[in-house]
């Protein structure tokens, strides 16, 4: 399969402090990839950096065999352009629009599509996939509950039909049931949307198993890499990630 | 004059005067809403947008010369679009050289930046215009009209009727264009919009354009009452600035409100507070200190938490 995302030994800092040091790995085009790690790994900065949200100390990233993004005097692509590349991102603690209404954040999401009628019809499908948002659509966001504005932001990175979703710990804070339910969604959305979905997850049982691929980082280094199967049978992400 | 009419006359004066105030607030309050900074050169820009009118509106016209025709009113309206486009432009120049280089800078840096630009503004026009003020010639008979007692002029349905058409034109813009929910969106969260694709340096100058804009008009409504001189956006600026204070900085609605406010209150209450006329301007700011003691957020500042 071809590589769509190829991130090439990366390191980003914050001041003097190391978030990635030497940072290699890529995703294949139509898979579902997840990295794990524990707490503050350096896994947001790691996503973060691919959509031009943090600037690279060395390194460089490339989507679709182009570069997005290297080193500040290589010069890279604004957050918004890597966007109308066609990567969405589903940030960390959701970020939805909150004072605005949930068909509005969609209107949002599809801020790069310019056809009405495209907008309109995918709306439909996102009331359709999720039926919740259907029924709230003229609700201010702020009234969702956490698993709803999840849905709420993945609705809004499809809007754009992207061909590559990262996700950024979509289960953080929910119900087991309710994640469960996003993890079938995202799989939906892989399988059926032919999404590229790469994802970053506390919860690496989960994770690992709707993957077929896995990178383990801890303190901003990659430390393991494999089949997601492969990464579950693992002694050493079962003992550290697994509680077995 | 009965003391009620005569309360009833303060408070259609103080209405039409909010309406200028509300305009000019609302430039204030968009650009805090977006950049979280207050664009104290904002004043200025409804300066220049009455001699940018005047002059077009002269070189129309004949200016004083010409008694009020359709012409003269069709005349009005050419000259206040001219002067929306030059300030629009004006606006958006301003915030590229002066404001965008400090975007990362201290948040002092920007406001100082902004006070400078004043300076330049107000002795630029003085400059070139001379420091006496020029009467701005109505375009209409101003010939006032009775009911029940109280008198109102056409300048002063003028200064309503326009200022809500503007008004309701934003309202439209923000809440049902692409590029209008595009600015909330940035106000909401920066960079989560940038991860929609979403320029946020075009919104941002997008903003200033239409903040300026709306201060032209507001410049032009207020000159035929203030007259036309370079430093006649310091104090309307300064209490338009209260009114986005008291409506809740960063609100659109906000803004349409408090300006309304504080035109009524200070039209009513100065005679009804005996304060003498050269005192007037007071009221703005003992109401601006009260609310900043009661509700620091204003009338429709938000105090809740987002939820996490």
């Amino acid at each position: 399969m071809a590589e769509i995302l190829k991130i090439n030994d990366i390191s980003v800092s914050y001041g003097s402090i190391r978030a990635l040091s030497n940072v290699s790995m890529s995703v294949d085009e139509g898979a579902v990839v997840s990295l794990i790690g524990a707490n503050g790994a350096g896994k947001s900065t790691l996503l973060k950096a691919i959509v031009g949200l943090e600037p690279l100390k060395n390194g460089s990233i490339s989507f679709d065999g182009e570069v997005i993004a290297q080193t500040k005097h290589h010069g890279s692509l604004s957050t918004d352009l890597i966007a109308r590349r066609g990567i969405a991102l589903v940030p960390e603690g959701r970020h939805v629009f909150a004072d605005m209404t949930v068909e509005e954040n969609l209107d949002m999401g599809a801020f790069m599509v310019r056809d009405q009628e495209l907008i309109n019809k995918r709306k439909e499908e996102m009331y359709e996939f999720f039926p919740i948002l259907g029924a709230r659509k003229k609700q201010k966001t702020r009234s969702l509950s956490g698993g709803e504005q999840q849905m709420m932001a993945i609705a809004r990175a499809l809007m754009s039909s992207p061909r590559l979703l990262l996700l950024d710990e979509p289960g953080l804070g929910l119900a087991p049931l309710v994640v469960q339910d996003i993890f079938n969604k995202i799989r939906i959305i892989n399988q059926e949307n032919k999404v590229t979905v790469f994802l970053v997850e506390q919860n690496a049982r989960l994770a690992l198993r709707s993957s077929s691929y896995g990178y383990v980082l801890e303190n901003g280094k990659i430390v393991l890499e494999d089949k997601g199967e492969a990464l579950l049978m693992n002694e050493r992400v079962q003992k550290a990630y697994l509680g077995a | 004059m009965g003391t009620l009419t005569l309360y009833m006359q303060y408070i259609v004066n103080g209405l039409t005067l909010g309406a200028i105030y509300s305009l000019i607030a609302l430039g204030y309050t968009m650009v805090y809403g977006i950049l979280k900074f207050i664009n104290f050169a904002h004043g200025d820009i409804l300066m220049v947008g009455a001699f940018i009118g005047l002059i077009i509106y002269n070189a129309l016209t004949g200016g004083e010369a010409a008694d009020p025709s359709a012409w003269t009113l069709i005349a009005f309206f050419i000259s206040m679009l001219i002067s929306m486009a030059s300030c629009a432009v004006l606006g958006m120049v301003i915030e590229r050289i002066a404001y965008k280089p400090l975007r990362n800078a201290n948040r002092l840096a920007p406001l100082l930046s902004a006070i400078g630009v004043s300076f330049i503004l107000s002795n630029g026009a003085a400059w070139i215009f001379g420091t006496q003020s020029r009467r701005f010639p109505y375009p209409f008979e101003n010939t006032p009209i009775h009911i029940g007692g109280i008198s109102i002029t056409p300048h002063q349905i003028v200064m309503v009727v326009v200022s809500v058409a503007m008004m309701l034109l934003l309202t439209f813009f923000v809440n049902k264009t692409r590029m209008g929910k595009a600015m909330r969106a940035c106000s909401l969260d920066q960079s989560t919009s940038m991860l929609m694709g979403i320029n946020v340096n075009r919104v941002i100058s997008l903003t200033f354009a239409i903040g300026s804009a709306l201060a032209a008009v507001g410049g032009m409504l207020a000159a035929f009452d203030f007259r036309v001189y370079p430093s006649m956006g310091t104090m309307t600026g300064l209490k338009a600035f209260v009114a986005a204070v008291i409506g809740g900085i960063g609100n659109i609605q906000g803004a349409m409100i408090g300006g309304i406010l504080l035109g009524i209150l200070e039209a009513v209450g100065a005679p009804l507070l005996h304060i003498p006329n050269g005192m007037r301007d007071t009221v703005a700011f003992a109401v601006l200190i009260i609310v900043l003691l009661v509700k620091p957020d204003g009338i429709l500042g938000k105090n809740e938490r987002e939820k996490v």
